[in-house]
């Protein structure tokens, strides 16, 4: 597994947000949308052949003869290719075929050898699974997933510092896929969003993508249409290629479905086409190269078989399965009772709920406590220096360490917080800092009394209008105390004793 | 006069230290050398690597070491790659190509010892049934060189029949290995398909192609062919199950052999002098103790059409990947993109094969996929139960391989039905998948007949056995062109 | 059925083969000949028939493992391609 693009702890976009319209338009029009997600498969070679599927290595230096589609080669299965997409069927209740066919798309393009695209077209190896997404009310909105197939990897064509020439490398040419095709359901780019996030966190839990957008492992095409509200009637959609990022998806299809409600609004019409994403425009636009009516010319690929799979074959996968995403949220709401939101966010990658389970551990009694730092504070940081949480920048004993502490008591959380920032920049356990700089509370009753009574005696004035009913005033006097033992009184002995002392 | 040899012979002569392999590859070479103006049977000739491995063949049996195939000369159809060696297909496309790779067949023949002496001509892309449409010129019929040799595997069947070669590879998609084996008076076998690995084998049509041999006689044919066949990892649609030693029992008896007249066969168009040698044929195998009877495969007329809707579909796909861009022919200054592909092709391909990618490409395309494609899968289907339903009640069927003997050069290339119609007894063993063979048994003014023999699946065992004991029977198969005796 | 003009021009262009205006009616008349050739499949009736992919019945795809067993060899495999730089195959620019 690689780096993943972003951070895990998106938590700012993955909190439901507040008083947003479900009708992004907000113009009587609704917006239908279905995500092609194509998700490159972890093998370790191409699903046609035994050329490397690593990223990054010299032009064509990872092109087989299949992979170059030389004259006479023959395509023979990956075997693990389609172990991880039946791992997919399965994780999305999908129904896996026991008998599924490969078929050629035909089409001329250079990134393409073969003249055909080695894809599945009439029978998917997955097909009528669904995904539930949370909406931004809260609510769960199950996606209906039509089909998954498996297919090859087209290669990549190079504009730069070629004048009047295309480069074409063909090492990424025969990687395989897992394109998850979602019914036309959802109805809002951030439904879309969701829904993509979701897929994205699946893939990487079942480990069979490493789900790095940027390396084009994880890439969606949307298509967007519009149409009354209340219509039953499909309008005729637009296909937005290759959006790589969550967020540009999200602004190509709020741009996208504003463009055709304006041309209908206009009287135009939308015309059914190909449509581009540019980020540094924030548009889509037409593909004039790719206009021209498309005839695949599909048909069974006579180089392979059908792909036949037992009933003992794909239980085997499913005995294979991880707890996934839901299943681990759900536990971790009857198992640490934390709310559905918080278990939503710790689950988003199994990374972060192993580390998060391994904090809950090492500090018994204290989930919400953990939950909170690990969304928290700790998400903060990583953030900031764009770390992912298994970087071990902050390995989860040493958190619990730090949680421990606030626990027992031995600091209070607005210490804690000081402690965390020390940790962080210095790498040194809590307990160590606790000590160094003295941060111990102060649990022990008669130095806190002492401690109020000297505030006391500082502050007659402010004591007698307390007395004579300023109420407000007791935040005063916890707030001197604080400061004369910096910060290290315990608040809730604090309060206790404050109540007691002042009235006199 | 070594040349008239069968490989059998030659190869028991090599081990034997009686003839060596350097000796054997200088005569052929020079017989080769000497016919190609003549016959044009080779695009190219490797005299020199050819010498290098007779000579470390020799060593090999020196040493008392080799294979069943050790020192015998062969030579490739054009379309199996071979390393480092030019492979051109027949094609301008495939002119200058050299393959990094050796097919399987290519590598395996090797190994068992065979000496390659050269890449033989053939029609483009092995689509046709005259060896016409070879980029490198016709190759000639050498019973009668204004006559055609057959196709597309012309130039392998030629080879043999003049005795240029004891045995070659050729390949038989609708019939290319079994008609140009006919009309050359020699013996060929297409096996099962998924018998012999296609990896290596540049594809014309991926469901029907299959590979095999053309030699003087079923025991050389064996011989070969029990090098070439066996399973191939790199082919998916290659069969894994063990390949029986088909030189073994050649000679058993042939007493109860149940064979099957195909009558469809004999209904129209096949040349009365023809009939009469397959006739003659029969009647050797009932001497021989085997019994005849008519046998109907009622939906065989329909072979023919159902074969120029997937062969051209398969093709149309087959051949995209020559555009240009990673090998094979490009058009000299390419305006852009789709002129870089168009002119390519058009100038890499000859008319016989755009029209076949044409008629491909239509019968796959948008509105006429169900009508031709699916109804013609639909057609195979039915043909494939005919045999199926045949073999449940003989062994063998027998028949034709040709409707008549060899023709003109020029005499059939107006009209593309009349050319596909010589393919019309060979097309439907191709369709079902069934081991099919022609064996000589006859001619016609002076001009070669074959008898065709075909089985069920994996039966090639059976055939070469029959085809065996009628070659002990007659001399059809011994006998060689004057010119080249 | 005969394929008129604008039909042969557009399988053309599908098929990427460019015909000279010339040779078209040529084209035109052998594709028609063929089409109407195997126009006679309409004649079986294939009613509840399954389309044969495979000659081969009953045989399933075979597996190969995940293992990567090539290597490099983009020099060699470079030496048949008409126009290379830098190890990238050329072709005109592609306009998106
Ligand atoms: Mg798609
Ligand atoms: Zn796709």
């Amino acid at each position: 597994m690689t780096k993943s693009s972003g951070t895990i702890l998106d938590t700012a976009q993955q909190r439901p947000p507040r008083g947003e319209s479900r009708d992004e338009t907000g113009t009587g029009w609704e917006t239908v949308i279905g995500l092609e997600i194509h998700a490159q498969l972890a093998t370790r070679s191409k699903i046609f052949s035994g050329a490397s599927t690593a990223y990054g290595a010299a032009p064509n230096t990872q092109a087989c003869l299949v992979d170059l589609g030389y004259p006479g080669v023959l395509p023979v299965l990956n075997a693990e290719a389609v172990r991880m997409a039946v791992r997919f069927g399965l994780a999305i209740g999908a129904r896996i075929a026991r008998q599924s066919v490969f078929a050629r798309k035909n089409y001329f393009y250079p990134d393409l050898p073969k003249g055909y695209q080695i894809s599945q077209y009439e029978l998917p190896i997955v097909a009528q699974g669904s995904i539930d997404i949370v909406l931004e009310d809260g609510s769960i909105k199950r996606i209906g997933v039509t089909r998954a197939h498996l297919e090859e990897d087209a290669g990549k064509s190079l504009h730069e510092g070629l004048p009047g020439l295309t480069g074409i490398d063909l090492n990424r040419a025969g990687t395989p896929l897992i394109e998850i095709v979602s019914e036309p359901q959802l109805r809002s780019a951030r439904d879309a969003v969701a829904y993509m996030k979701k897929v994205h966190t699946l893939v990487r839990y079942l480990e069979i993508c490493d789900g790095n957008m940027q390396e084009g492992s994880f890439r969606c095409d949307a298509n967007v249409s519009v149409r009354r509200a209340g219509s039953d009637k499909l309008g005729t959609r637009t296909e937005i290629k290759n959006v790589n990022s969550f967020r540009y998806v999200e602004k190509a299809i709020q741009y996208e479905a504003a463009r055709q409600i304006e041309l209908l609004e206009s009287g135009g019409k939308v015309v059914q086409e190909t449509r581009l994403y540019d980020p540094d425009k924030g548009e889509t636009r037409s593909m004039r190269s790719k206009e021209e009516a498309n005839d695949y010319r599909y048909f069974p690929d006579p180089d392979l078989l059908p792909v036949e799979l037992d009933e003992q074959y794909i239980e085997s996968v499913r005995a294979g399965l991880p707890e996934l995403p839901d299943a681990k949220a759900a536990r971790f709401v009857s198992q640490y009772g934390l709310p559905a939101y918080d278990a939503g966010v710790l689950t988003a990658s199994r990374e972060l709920a192993d580390y998060y389970e391994a904090v809950a551990r090492a500090v018994p009694g204290e989930p919400k406590l953990a939950a909170n730092w690990v969304m928290g504070d700790l998400a903060a940081a990583l953030n900031k220096e764009g770390l992912d949480i298994d970087s071990g920048r902050m390995p989860a004993e040493r958190l619990a360490g730090l949680l421990v502490r606030i626990a027992d008591q031995t600091i209070s959380g607005k210490i804690a917080k000081e402690v965390f920032e020390a940790m962080w920049s210095s790498g040194e356990s809590a307990d160590t800092l606790i000590d160094t700089k003295g941060l111990r509370q102060i649990t022990d009753t008669s130095a806190i009394e002492q401690a109020i009574e000297a505030v006391m005696a500082k502050n007659p004035a402010q004591l007698a209008e307390y007395r004579a009913g300023k109420d407000k005033l007791f935040g005063f006097f916890v707030g001197q105390v604080m400061k004369a033992t910096q910060g290290k009184a315990n608040p809730a002995q604090l309060n206790e004793l404050l109540k007691k002392k002042l009235p006199g | 006069m070594i040349h008239r040899h069968t490989l059998a012979q030659l190869a028991a002569e090599l081990r034997a230290r009686k003839v060596s392999s350097v000796e054997l590859a200088r005569a052929y070479l020079e017989r080769i050398q000497a016919s190609q103006p003549l016959l044009n049977a080779f695009i190219s000739i490797t005299g020199e690597q050819a010498l290098a491995a007779a000579s470390a063949a020799d060593a090999a049996l020196a040493r008392g070491e080799g294979g069943p195939l050790t020192g015998v000369p062969i030579g490739h159809k054009d379309l199996f790659c071979t390393e480092g060696v030019r492979t051109t297909c027949g094609s301008r496309m495939l002119e200058n190509f050299v393959s990094p790779y050796d097919a399987t067949v290519v590598a395996r023949l090797r190994a068992a010892g065979a000496v390659m002496l050269g890449k033989l001509n053939m029609d483009e892309f092995a689509m046709g049934s005259s060896n016409e449409t070879s980029y490198f010129g016709p190759v000639r019929n050498p019973w009668n060189t204004d006559l055609v040799p057959g196709g597309s595997s012309g130039g392998s069947a030629a080879a043999v029949a003049a005795r240029l070669l004891p045995g070659a590879t050729a390949t038989d998609t609708g019939g290319s290995i079994r008609q140009p084996a006919a009309l050359c008076g020699i013996t060929g076998i297409k096996p099962t398909y998924g018998r012999v690995s296609r990896y290596g084998m540049i594809a014309f049509a991926s469901s029907l192609d299959q590979g095999g041999v053309v030699s003087a006689s079923a025991e050389d044919a064996a011989l070969m062919l029990r090098e070439m066949a066996g399973f191939d990892p790199r082919d998916s649609t290659s069969v894994d199950t063990p390949v029986p030693d088909y030189v073994a029992g050649l000679n058993a008896p042939l007493e109860g052999l149940k064979i099957g007249l195909l009558k469809e066969f004999f209904d129209s168009g096949l040349d009365p002098d023809n009939e009469r040698c397959i006739r003659e044929a029969l009647a050797v195998f009932t001497r021989l103790g085997a019994k005849v009877r008519e046998v109907s495969l009622p939906n065989i007329s329909l072979s023919v059409p159902a074969y120029y809707v997937v062969a051209p579909a398969e093709c149309s796909s087959n051949l995209a990947r020559f555009d240009g861009v990673r090998f094979g022919h490009r058009c000299k200054e390419p305006r852009d993109l789709t002129d870089l592909y168009k002119r390519s092709r058009s100038e890499g391909f000859g008319a016989e094969v755009k029209r076949r990618i044409m008629t491909g490409t239509y019968v796959l395309s948008a509105g006429y996929y169900d009508a031709y494609y699916l109804k013609a899968q639909r057609v195979r289907q039915l043909i494939a139960a005919d045999f199926q339903r045949a073999f449940a009640e003989v062994d063998v069927l027998m028949g034709p391989a040709t409707p008549s003997a060899a023709f003109a050069i020029g005499a059939k290339t107006a009209d593309p039905i009349t050319m596909y119609l010589n393919d019309i007894y060979t097309i439907s063993a191709n369709l079902a998948g069934v081991p099919a063979m022609s064996v000589p048994c006859g001619f016609t003014q002076g001009l070669p007949v074959g008898l065709q023999i075909i089985g069920p699946h994996f039966a090639e065992q059976r055939l070469l056995h029959a085809a065996h004991r009628y070659q002990l029977e007659t001399d059809w198969h011994l006998r060689v062109p004057e010119r080249f005796a | 059925m005969a394929l008129n003009r604008a039909q042969v021009e557009n399988i053309a262009h599908l098929a990427r083969l460019e015909l000279e205006p010339a040779e078209i009616p040529a084209f035109q008349d052998k594709l028609s000949r063929i089409v109407d050739f195997i126009g006679e499949l309409d004649r079986a009736d294939t009613a509840g028939v399954a389309p044969m992919a495979h000659p081969l019945p009953g045989l399933a795809q075979r597996l190969r493992p995940d293992a990567v067993t090539e290597a490099d060899a983009h020099e060699l495999y470079q030496q048949n391609a008409p126009q290379v730089a830098a190890g990238l195959y050329l072709v005109p620019k592609v306009i998106e």
